[in-house]
């Protein structure tokens, strides 16, 4: 062929940024501005961070849910699981108070983790090995960790021992040079998931496998081990939120997390993950968690809208940021 | 080889036309933004005429159709229909005019019956109820006008690819219509359905219907056309007699050079130990028992209609679908345990057919396409690297001639013939011994379709084997060192040499179809 078509412009160095992928940060920055215009109380550091450290457990398992959304699947389990670890782990601490004493928060923070994980190997399992869907899998498992919550409280309340509550009170309540260690936690939960997904061959053939199941299968990915593993890591995400909660109320109860799956969703979708899956935004889903508690915060600040209309004004950002995306993406 | 000098174009439009044409376009334009797609096409359609219109992807004739069909407004010139001048608002008003647009992608709901597809946003009924029945009845009419054996009440999505396609044309031919614009029907049809199709064509010629055709095949226009309009680079060349033009004038009055040969020239061939060795394999719901062997430097061609089992048997080697093999020897070593995983290490890597479903992640960037199936050749080690990774496009853009604005668009908004290199170029990059291409030349034009032949010849002279699956038997008999036929999921001929013909590979194709009756599986 001639000299028809020229080719090639050079390459830019580093990630091309469009502005969709900005949206959430901006839309963050400005619902902060607003809540400023509304209450000055909003911006003093202490509400601040009050409000970040709130949003710590919706962003951790957010950033869990990022991955399984990104690899295809979705997970409606999240706030059922959450109890049901939350309530694992204090029965384990307890018993264990007495053999360790305060040693028995690390072990029940252990077998958290394993638990959650396994929790999360369950779903990706029955997902992927046995074909159903991830919402009818994860609805059915939604159920069967809100009961088991429900029995092991007997339908009231589990509280840690005791002996146990000064230790790890610290862990919600404490701060490191003022920064307190759930908003730490969930930094490092970002960075590592960020890292897991952005640099890492792992993340790039997890987020093959959401984009087009056929595609990274012809191309030799191993699609439904990476959509299990996404699963794996939402169940570590779980257990973490979890480590965190428990010293806040420091008991379980048959309402712990009840709804926290959609929130967690919301603010993985209003960060500007695709739910169709091969697009993960982990920083955004942070954004997004951020967004859905400081607007909570501003309504109860002000005086405007009754803090009952919370969940509506949540739920109406949802259709906002996904009827504005609609509009930016088709030109 | 010296080509027949080209005939002069005719005045368009034509000057001695005995009919008034249906629809006349002049001096059509498009402009998107800055860039100019399409300029100054004037064109007429005859009622019972074949007009083709040929030109290389990119050549503007999708651009031509839509604004015909009103699928898109020109932004230059105008059009008449019967004389009248028109303006189309959309693909509705269009049709009410009488001119519709047979698109080349099959848009039909999967789920919905066949009549329910054929009416579908122009039920029949009363009020508010629909008549299922009137609708059956007028659907199997339309059905056997156009040569489907497909029944009103069967799901689309149940049908083959080429059963869907004329559901499709069915669809456009519910209604009377002026002029029927067919872009690229045969592209997804095996040589046999593309004859019915060539006899829908030539009866709504003889029903005074004007039809505009475009096809990449230009065996078909020839048999088909009464003229010929040739577009390249947005531009038109001219409107022939396709009496006047053979298949090599058309090719270079579209590619505008002339065409050094389309195929490269054979090898010589090599003896040496086969590098695969294949007994016994048999695809769940797709191939019987075949047992084949594969050679260093050869291409193996495999013929067959679409639906033989072609796909199924290459699919089922690679691990992609179920299948049972007595034994697969790669290279002398013998692969136990087939899955992609292993047959990839084992040095093979196929090329799908289908490069949109299954090759190419269109929404991602050309780098993430390029390395994902040699991520860990790429990126030692745990972390994705970006140097190398831009290294290994920029080798592949050069080496495979990609042609893109920039390397950091995504897949999907490459052109047809650009997507094939970059698929090429990506299952190059695992370094494999054994490619198996299948249909590697389905919907691009001639000049990537040339460069293509040139990079399997490459590959097969550097001592690699490759196994060519094609529905096109001159692509078979051009490039293929042997041809495997295959009919109704079994291997039924092989042909080597001399015997590697059109004719042979049709007749093994076909014949005894009635014996197995009707439909191979696939």
């Amino acid at each position: 062929m001639t000299a028809t078509t020229t080719t090639v412009a050079a390459v830019k160095e580093g990630r091309r940024i469009r502005l969709g992928d900005l949206a959430p940060f901006i839309a963050l920055a400005v619902i902060i501005v607003l809540g400023a215009l509304i209450n000055q109380n909003f911006v003093s550091s202490a509400n601040l961070l009050n409000v970040a450290t709130r949003s710590a457990f919706i962003a951790i398992i957010a950033v869990g849910a990022t991955f399984v959304i990104a690899s295809g699947g979705l997970d409606l389990s999240v706030g059922s699981m959450m109890a049901f670890v939350t309530g694992i782990m204090i029965m384990t601490m307890n018993a264990l108070a007495p053999a360790l004493g305060d040693w028995a928060i690390l072990a029940g923070a252990g077998t958290a983790l394993i638990v959650g994980m396994l929790c999360g190997l369950f779903n990706g399992v029955i997902v992927t090995v046995g074909r159903i869907e991830p919402f009818i899998v994860t609805l059915g498992t939604m159920g069967i960790f809100r009961a088991f919550i429900t029995f092991m409280t007997d339908g009231g309340s589990l509280p840690i021992d005791r002996s146990l509550r000064e230790a790890y009170r610290p862990v919600y309540f404490g701060d490191f040079l003022g920064i307190p260690y759930p908003i730490l936690i969930t930094l490092a939960v970002v960075l590592l998931g960020a890292f897991l997904l952005y640099r890492t061959k792992y993340g790039r053939r997890l987020t093959s496998a959401g984009s087009n199941a056929d595609v990274a299968r012809f191309s030799g990915v191993n699609v439904g081990g990476m959509r299990t593993s996404a699963y794996v890591i939402q169940g570590f995400c779980v257990a973490v939120a979890a480590i965190c909660y428990v010293p806040r109320l420091g008991a379980a109860t048959p309402t712990t997390g009840q709804l926290w799956e959609l929130q967690v969703i919301t603010a993985v979708v209003i960060g500007g993950t695709l739910l169709r899956g091969g697009k993960g935004r982990v920083w955004g889903s942070v954004a997004g968690a951020l967004i859905l508690e400081i607007i909570a915060n501003v309504m109860v600040l002000s005086d405007l809208v009754s803090e009952y209309l919370v969940a509506a004004v949540q739920g109406a950002i949802i259709i906002i940021a996904m009827l504005a995306h609609r509009f930016t993406s088709s030109r | 080889m010296i080509a027949a000098p080209i005939p002069a174009p005719l005045p368009t439009p034509m000057s001695v036309a005995p009919r008034p044409a249906v629809m006349q376009a002049e001096g059509l334009g498009k402009t998107y933004g800055s860039i100019t797609v399409l300029s100054d096409v004037t064109i007429d359609i005859l009622p019972g005429e074949v007009h083709a219109v040929i030109g290389e992807n990119g050549a503007g004739k999708s651009t031509l159709m839509k604004l015909l069909s009103g699928h898109a407004r020109p932004t230059a010139g105008h059009l008449m229909v019967d004389g009248m001048p028109v303006d189309f608002d959309d693909a509705a008003e269009a049709e009410a005019a009488g001119i519709v647009l047979v698109h080349q992608e099959i848009l039909l709901a999967a789920d919905l019956t066949v009549a329910e597809n054929v009416f579908l946003g122009r039920e029949l009924g009363r009020g508010w109820l629909a008549d299922d029945r009137a609708m059956d009845r007028r659907t199997a009419a339309v059905l056997a006008r156009v040569g489907s054996a497909a029944h009103p009440r069967d799901r689309v999505g149940d049908l083959p690819l080429a059963q869907r396609q004329l559901v499709q044309i069915a669809r456009a031919l519910l209604e009377e219509r002026k002029v029927v614009i067919l872009d690229e029907p045969t592209a997804v049809l095996a040589n046999d359905e593309v004859a019915a199709l060539l006899d829908i064509v030539r009866s709504l010629r003889a029903h005074g219907v004007g039809v505009l055709y475009i096809s990449h095949r230009l065996d078909e226009v020839q048999a088909l056309a009464d003229r010929i309009t040739v577009l390249r680079d947005g531009r038109m060349i001219g409107t022939w007699p396709a009496s006047d033009l053979g298949q090599r004038e058309m090719a270079e009055l579209m590619v505008g050079r002339e065409l050094s040969m389309l195929y490269p020239r054979k090898r010589d061939a090599v003896a040496a130990a086969p590098i695969l060795e294949v007994i016994d394999l048999a695809v769940d719901h797709g191939a019987a028992k075949a047992s084949f062997t594969l050679q260093p430097g050869e291409v193996l061609g495999i013929g067959g209609m679409i639906g033989s089992g072609r796909t199924e048997l290459m699919e089922g080697l690679m691990g992609l679908r179920p299948s049972h093999a007595t034994k697969v020897v790669v290279d002398g070593r013998e692969i136990a345990h087939r899955n992609v995983t292993a047959m990839m290490k084992a040095g093979l890597v196929y090329l799908t057919e289908d490069r949109k479903g299954k090759g190419l992640l269109l929404d991602e960037e050309l780098a993430p396409n390029l390395t994902l199936q040699a991520l860990d050749a790429v990126n030692p080690g745990v972390l994705l690297h970006r140097r190398p990774e831009v290294a290994v496009l920029e080798k592949a853009v050069r080496e495979y001639d990609i042609r893109v604005r920039s390397l950091t668009l995504e897949a999907g908004k490459l052109s047809g013939g650009n997507q094939q290199k970059l698929l090429l170029a990506k299952v190059m990059m695992a370094k494999p011994s054994i490619v198996i291409i299948d249909e590697p030349t389905r919907g691009i034009d001639i000049g990537n379709k040339s460069q293509i032949y040139g990079f399997i010849d490459r590959m097969v002279r550097a001592g690699m084997a490759c196994i060519v699956i094609s529905s096109e038997m001159q692509e078979l008999v051009g490039i293929a060192d042997r041809v495997l036929v295959m009919r109704a999921g079994k291997i039924v001929a092989e042909l080597t040499g001399e015997a590697i013909t059109e004719q042979n590979v049709v007749y093994a194709a076909t014949s005894g179809r009635h014996e197995s009756e009707g439909r191979a599986p696939g």
